[in-house]
C-alpha cells in the first residue's frame, strides 16, 4: 500500500474504509483503536517530559514566593549581613553562604588531586581485571548515603581529628606567620575543616569516575604517539591525556562541586552549626544546607521560616550555576566524542 | 658529553615518572582506605546492635532499650509510594526523549534540566515540597515525604530509561511497524523488552538513592515516635531516626542509630551491586 504524504499506515486504511468488504470492517475498528491509543501515549510521554521542566520551574518558582517576606524585608542586607538572630528576627546569611564556601573549597582541593591521580591509576597503570572492581569500589563511596558519612563523622572522624591531626595543625602551621590564624583556636574536632575533609570523601567518587571516562576517551593513537616518542606514562597523562579531557575534567569537577555546595546531612552532623564568620578553619561554622536542616523545623515565625526559604534560593541559584556550567562543558566533550 | 646529559635527564624523568606512579597507587589506596575504615566502623558499631528485637520492637524512648519496626516500615511505605509516583513519569518522559523526540529541541532541554535536577541538592527538593504541600495541608504528612522523594526519583529513572532505549537497535523497531504494530505498541511490546534490564537499573538505582535520603524527609515526613500507617500524618522513616537519635546524648539511641545506618548502608550497597548485576557492559555511572 503507497502511503501518502504525511499521513500513517492507519490513517490510510481508515480513510479506504468504503473501498473494502465488510469483513475488514473489525479490522478497521481495531486499527482506529490503535490509533487513539496510540495519540493518548504519545501525549503521556509528551506531557511527562514537560512534567520534568515544570518540576524544576515549581522549585524556582516555590522557593521564590516563600523568601519573599524575607527578602522585602531585609534586602540586599540578607546576602551581606553576618547576623543571624532568630530571637530578634535579624537574618542574614553571610555566614552560611562563606560556610558553604569554604567548606566546598577544602574538598575540591583534597579531591580534585587525589581523583585525578585515581583515574590516572585506573587508566593507564592498573592491570585490566582489577580495573573494574577498583572501580567499582570507588563507586561503591559514592552509593554510601550523606546520613553514614554524617554519623561516621560525629563519632570516628571527628574524635579522631580533635585527637592528631588539628593539635598538629595548630602547633606547626598554627605558629606560621600570615596563614597562622587559619589554624588558631582549640581543637573542637567538629568544624569547617572537618566537614571539608568529609565533603571530600564524598566528592572523590565523582571526580574519580568522570576524570576515568573522559580518560578513557581519550583516542589511543595520541597516546600510542606520545609512547613512541618516549614518553613516560607520567608524560603521556601530564601532556597528552590531560589537555586533551581538559574540559571534560572540569565539567566532572564541577559536577563535584555542586555535591559538595549541596551536601546536607554529612555536614550537619560535624559542623557545630554556629553562625560567625571564624578566621580559623579549625571553628565550628555552619552552612546553608546545615541552617536549614537544623533549624527548619524550629522556625516558628513565618519570618525566619521565609528566611531559611531565602537561604535554599540562595543555595539553589548558586548549584544551578555550577551545575549548569558542568553540563554543558561535559555536553561539548560528549559532542566531540560523538 | 651530551650522552651524560640525556642520561641525566632520563634518570630524572625516569624517577619523576616513578614518582608519579607511586602516588596515583598511594591515591587509590587512600580512596579505598576510607571505604574500607566506613564499612568497618558500622560494621563494629552497628553489628553488635543487630537482633531481631531491632525489627520487633518499636523506637524507644530514651533509656531505654526497643527497636526500630516503626522507622523500618515507615522508610518501605515512603520508598514504595516514591517509586509508585516517580517511576511512571520517569518512563514515560524518558520515553518521549528516546523515541518520540529523539531529535526535538524539547528533548534536549529536558535532558539538560534533568541532569540539572539529577545533581540539585536534595534539601532544596524538601523546601519545595513544604512549599506546596506541607504548607499549604497545614501539617506535616507521609504523603509529602514519598511526593519529595519521587520527585529524586524521577531524574533518575529519565536518565536510565532514555539512555536504554537509545541503545535498542532502530531494526527492531522497524520489524516491529513492518508487521503492522502501532507505535506505542511497538514501544511498549518491544523496545520496553528490549530495554527491560537497563530500566530496572535506573529503578534500583533511584530506590538506592532514595533509601538514604534524609535531607529531603527533614520537614515533610518528619517524624513519629509512635506506630503509624496513616500517610497523612507525620510518619517515622529510618534516615531521619538515625538522625535524631545520633544527635541525641542517650547511650541507647546512639546505639540504634548505628545499627540503622548498618541497615541502611547493606541495603543501598546490595541494591547497587545487584543493579550493576544487571548490566553487566552498561556503562552505568
Amino acid at each position: 500500500m503507497q502511503t501518502r504524504q504525511g499521513q500513517s499506515v492507519v490513517d490510510v486504511a481508515i480513510s479506504d474504509r468504503m473501498a473494502m468488504p465488510a469483513q475488514s470492517v473489525t479490522r478497521v475498528k481495531a486499527l482506529g483503536r490503535f490509533r487513539f491509543s496510540d495519540a493518548v501515549f504519545r501525549h503521556l510521554t509528551r506531557a511527562a517530559a514537560i512534567g520534568v521542566l515544570v518540576l524544576l520551574g515549581g522549585v524556582i518558582i516555590s522557593l521564590i514566593q516563600g523568601s519573599i517576606p524575607a527578602l522585602k524585608t531585609f534586602g540586599f542586607d540578607f546576602l551581606f549581613s553576618e547576623r543571624w538572630n532568630p530571637v530578634t528576627e535579624i537574618f542574614g546569611a553571610l555566614p552560611a553562604i562563606y560556610g558553604t564556601l569554604l567548606t566546598s573549597f577544602i574538598a575540591m582541593l583534597i579531591a580534585v588531586p587525589v581523583g585525578l591521580m585515581i583515574a590516572f591509576f585506573l587508566t593507564e597503570l592498573c592491570p585490566q581485571w582489577l580495573r573494574r572492581p577498583i572501580g567499582i569500589a570507588i563507586e561503591l563511596l559514592a552509593g554510601i548515603p550523606s546520613i553514614i558519612y554524617g554519623i561516621w563523622g560525629l563519632f570516628i572522624f571527628a574524635p579522631f581529628l580533635q585527637a592528631t591531626l588539628q593539635p598538629f595543625l595548630i602547633n606547626t602551621l598554627g605558629n606560621v606567620p600570615l596563614i597562622g590564624s587559619l589554624f588558631a583556636g582549640p581543637p573542637y574536632g567538629i568544624g569547617l575543616l572537618t566537614a571539608g575533609l568529609i565533603l571530600a570523601i564524598m566528592v572523590l567518587p565523582f571526580v574519580t569516575s568522570i576524570s576515568r571516562d573522559v580518560f578513557e576517551a581519550v583516542p589511543s593513537v595520541l597516546k600510542e604517539a606520545a609512547y613512541g616518542l618516549g614518553c613516560t606514562r607520567w608524560e603521556v597523562v601530564r601532556n597528552v591525556v590531560l589537555p586533551y579531557a581538559r574540559v571534560g575534567v572540569i565539567g566532572g569537577l564541577m559536577l563535584g562541586l555542586g555535591r559538595a555546595l549541596g551536601e546536607t546531612m554529612a555536614v550537619t552532623f560535624v559542623i557545630g552549626n554556629a553562625h560567625r564568620i571564624s578566621a580559623s578553619v579549625l571553628a565550628p561554622g555552619t552552612t546553608i544546607s546545615a541552617t536549614i536542616a537544623n533549624e527548619f523545623t524550629e522556625a516558628v515565625s513565618d519570618l525566619y521560616t521565609s528566611a531559611l526559604i531565602a537561604l535554599g534560593l540562595v543555595l539553589f541559584v548558586i548549584t544551578f550555576i555550577v551545575l549548569a556550567a558542568a553540563r554543558y562543558m561535559l555536553l561539548r566533550i560528549e559532542r566531540r566524542i560523538g | 658529553m651530551l650522552d651524560h646529559v640525556l642520561t641525566a635527564r632520563y634518570g630524572a624523568r625516569r624517577r619523576r615518572n616513578v614518582m608519579a606512579m607511586a602516588l596515583s597507587i598511594g591515591a587509590t589506596m587512600f580512596g579505598l582506605g576510607w571505604l574500607v575504615l566506613i564499612l568497618g566502623a558500622l560494621l563494629w558499631k552497628g553489628f553488635s546492635g543487630l537482633s531481631l528485637a531491632v525489627f520487633t520492637e518499636m523506637t524507644p524512648p530514651p533509656g531505654s532499650s526497643g527497636g526500630l519496626l516503626n522507622p523500618l516500615f515507615g522508610s518501605l511505605v515512603l520508598t514504595v509510594l516514591a517509586v509508585l509516583i516517580g517511576t511512571p513519569i520517569g518512563i514515560l518522559a524518558g520515553t518521549y526523549m528516546a523515541e518520540y523526540g529523539r531529535y526535538h529541541r524539547l528533548s534536549s532541554v529536558v535532558r539538560f534540566i534533568n541532569d540539572i535536577l539529577l545533581s540539585a541538592p536534595s534539601i532544596v527538593v524538601g523546601l519545595f515540597i513544604y512549599e506546596v504541600m506541607v504548607a499549604p495541608m497545614g501539617h506535616f504528612s507521609g504523603y509529602a515525604g514519598g511526593v519529595a522523594l519521587a520527585v529524586l526519583v524521577i531524574p533518575v529513572v529519565v536518565r536510565t530509561t532514555e539512555d536504554m532505549l537509545t541503545l535498542v537497535p532502530n531494526a527492531l523497531r522497524e520489524a516491529a511497524t513492518s508487521i503492522g504494530l502501532p507505535r506505542s505498541l511497538a514501544i511498549t511490546r518491544i523496545c520496553y523488552r528490549a530495554a527491560r534490564a537497563g530500566m530496572v537499573t535506573g529503578v534500583l538505582l533511584a530506590v538506592a538513592r532514595i533509601s538514604g535520603e534524609t535531607a529531603p524527609l527533614l520537614f515533610t515526613s518528619l517524624n513519629n515516635q509512635f506506630w503509624s500507617t496513616d500517610l497523612n500524618q507525620p510518619i517515622a522513616s529510618l534516615p531521619v531516626v538515625i538522625f535524631q537519635f545520633a544527635l541525641s546524648p542517650y547511650k541507647d539511641w546512639q546505639a540504634l542509630a548505628w545499627t540503622g545506618a548498618l541497615i541502611i548502608t547493606l541495603t543501598v550497597l546490595a541494591l547497587s551491586i545487584s543493579a550493576r548485576a544487571l548490566v553487566p557492559t552498561g556503562k552505568q555511572s
